[in-house]
């Protein structure tokens, strides 16, 4: 029988996710999943899942402890923002696939960033609602209860294997990158002037405390609307830039509702949400127009190297395997299996 | 029914927006259901979920499969007019009880708007409404068709979470709420049907296109009907 994670320590914040809970937009339901998508597929590629489908763990900034409870042994992958994970106490560093023994203890601490995933061979086996397990709170949907982890809960495994050896995970997705976020026009750019846009296109914008999994308020120049800021409400997509009366950005995050009310400026391209959903509150980015084929492009390349990294993670020997694990790899207890 | 092509916008690399108008227009939304289910008849591969909205339908694909400009290609060259599919309109009774401790905020309407409670309640349970989308949370319609000596603006801060089931006006609109939520619009009945229940199959009673018509009812019949409804029985029925 697939054993637990029992929660010894969960600060607000540590959430069940899915990739998302897709197809029900139409009837008002928020998709939800994880806030920074490439390293939850990350931790779920390493470890041989489905990149999208089983559920993990999203933890925020107050961290989390768990105690593993089983018959056997189970591979776990952790990774995102910059948090220092400790089995049993010792640091496993930021990013690795780990073969979590029963009675273990593994604890994340968010040093930088602000989002990181844990991830179960075989995902979590909490209920399914809606075709999901993603933990949406504001509708209880989802995860426990439709609510955050606290201390007591238990989150039951769907399986028990451990096929793949531990190893550090190292990808450049997962390293802080203060380039400009790309930012893809429409559908309401036109409610907004020249000297609105090139405002939005060349200061910088801090995020702002009134920021969560459904939206990040950005503290900058005025946008200023040319005239109204009232549209009849149409769809919204995750990294919406919707700008309101407050003549603020607003971008809209994973917990977004499926429509809204608001001129939308822009979208922050998919393969740069991640980014965004790794600032802390008083970290400032900046912003760049690209055009949608410039997007899809991006995308499509940042796909390719997450799974193309995936397959060297499950390769079960590799002539070069010295060269960029275990030689960056002062961790104790992680061991590649390459290399033994 | 108005004509001219729709405007395509993009929202980012993953989504596509049809506008057909920037109004809130039952013309506009026949041609958004037109399109909608033109989609479903002629599946392009790569679209995820379709978002029918009063003016336009947000198109959610997958970008490894479709490209927007590919998509637009796509849309352009769909028939129009295909077949009717799935189910028609339907036109729903929806009961609703006015009466305390329901109906929270029906003398403040009332108070604001000079007319009784009891005309509120009549004028509001007196029309047909059309379901132009959902939005919000999970379950929430909102709807168009409400009187005009109905019509009051948004409150200016949210009042605290109204009850599941609480159907609510302002802004000219009607909107029935499905889970407790805060809310910058005026409770005025509620209504013991859920019309989210996602142990049900459908999950969601009505389908944007439907219509909705208000049965008033007193609070022992409220009672009686939350009862049933919580055993999984039908409330709220559509008109034969």
């Amino acid at each position: 029988m697939p054993g637990i994670l029992r929660v010894l320590r969960a600060g607000p914040g540590a959430t069940v996710q899915d990739g998302g809970r897709y197809h029900h937009r139409r009837h008002g339901v928020t998709p939800a999943g994880p806030m920074d998508w490439a390293a939850f597929r990350t931790a779920n590629l390493a470890l041989g899942n489905d990149p999208d489908r089983p559920a993990a763990v999203e933890i925020g900034l107050s961290g989390v402890e768990f105690l593993y409870e089983a018959a056997a042994p189970v591979g776990v992958a952790l990774c995102g923002g910059g948090f220092s994970w400790l089995r049993d106490g010792s640091e496993v560093g930021p990013a690795a696939r780990l073969v979590l023994r029963p009675g273990e203890r593994l604890a994340a601490r968010p040093t930088a960033g602000a989002f990181a995933y844990l991830a179960v061979a075989g995902g979590l086996d909490t209920p399914v609602e809606l075709g999901s397990r993603a933990t949406h709170t504001r509708s209880r949907m989802g995860g426990i209860e439709g609510r955050m982890l606290r201390e007591g809960d238990v989150l039951p495994l769907l399986a028990e294997e451990a096929r793949l050896g531990e190893a550090r995970i190292a990808a450049p997705w997962l390293t802080r990158n203060a380039a400009p976020l790309r930012v893809v026009l429409g559908p309401q750019d036109d409610y907004f002037g020249d000297d609105a846009l090139s405002a939005f296109f060349s200061e910088e914008f801090r995020l702002t405390t009134a920021s969560d999994r459904m939206a990040y308020r950005l503290e900058g120049p005025e946008i200023a609307h040319k005239e109204s800021f009232n549209i009849v409400s149409d769809g919204i997509a995750m990294g919406a830039i919707q700008i309101a009366g407050d003549k603020k950005p607003l971008v809209l995050m994973a917990d977004h509702p499926p429509t809204g009310g608001y001129p939308k400026l822009g979208h922050v391209a998919r393969a740069d949400i991640g980014r965004l959903a790794q600032l802390r509150r008083g970290e400032t980015c900046r912003f760049v127009r690209v055009s949608v084929e410039e997007a899809r492009a991006a995308l499509l390349a940042l796909e390719g190297e997450i799974a193309a990294t995936a397959r060297y993670l499950h390769a079960p020997l590799r002539q070069s395997s010295t060269q960029d694990l275990p030689r960056h790899n002062r961790i104790d207890g992680v061991v590649d299996e390459r290399s033994s | 029914m108005q004509s001219g092509a729709p405007r395509f916008l993009p929202a980012g690399e993953m989504a596509l927006v049809v506008e057909f108008g920037t109004t809130i227009d039952p013309a506009l939304n026949d041609r958004v259901r037109a399109l909608d289910r033109a989609l479903a008849a002629q599946p392009i591969a790569g679209i995820v979920e379709t978002v029918p909205t009063y003016r336009s339908l947000m198109i959610h694909f997958d970008p490894r499969l479709l490209s927007t400009a590919a998509l637009i290609e796509r849309i352009r060259r769909l028939d129009p007019e295909p077949d009717d599919v799935g189910a028609p309109a339907r036109h729903w009774l929806i009961p609703v009880c006015y009466d305390a401790p329901h109906a929270e905020d029906l003398g403040e309407v009332a108070a604001a708007l000079g007319l009784s409670p009891e005309k509120v309640a009549a004028l509001h349970a007196g029309a047909a409404y059309r379901v132009y989308m959902y939005g919000f949370a999970p379950g929430y319609v909102f709807l168009g068709g409400l009187p005009s000596e109905l019509t009051i603006s948004r409150r200016p801060v949210p009042r605290p979470p109204v009850a599941p089931g609480a159907v609510l006006i302002a802004g000219g609109q009607a909107l029935i709420a499905s889970i407790a939520m805060p809310t910058g619009w005026y409770d005025i009945g509620r209504t013991p049907a859920a019309l989210f229940d996602p142990r049900r199959r459908p999950a969601f009673l009505v389908e944007i296109g439907d219509m909705v018509t208000f049965e008033p009812i007193d609070g022992a019949t409220f009672a009686a009907l939350q009862q049933a409804a919580a055993e999984g029985l039908p409330v709220a029925r559509p008109k034969a």
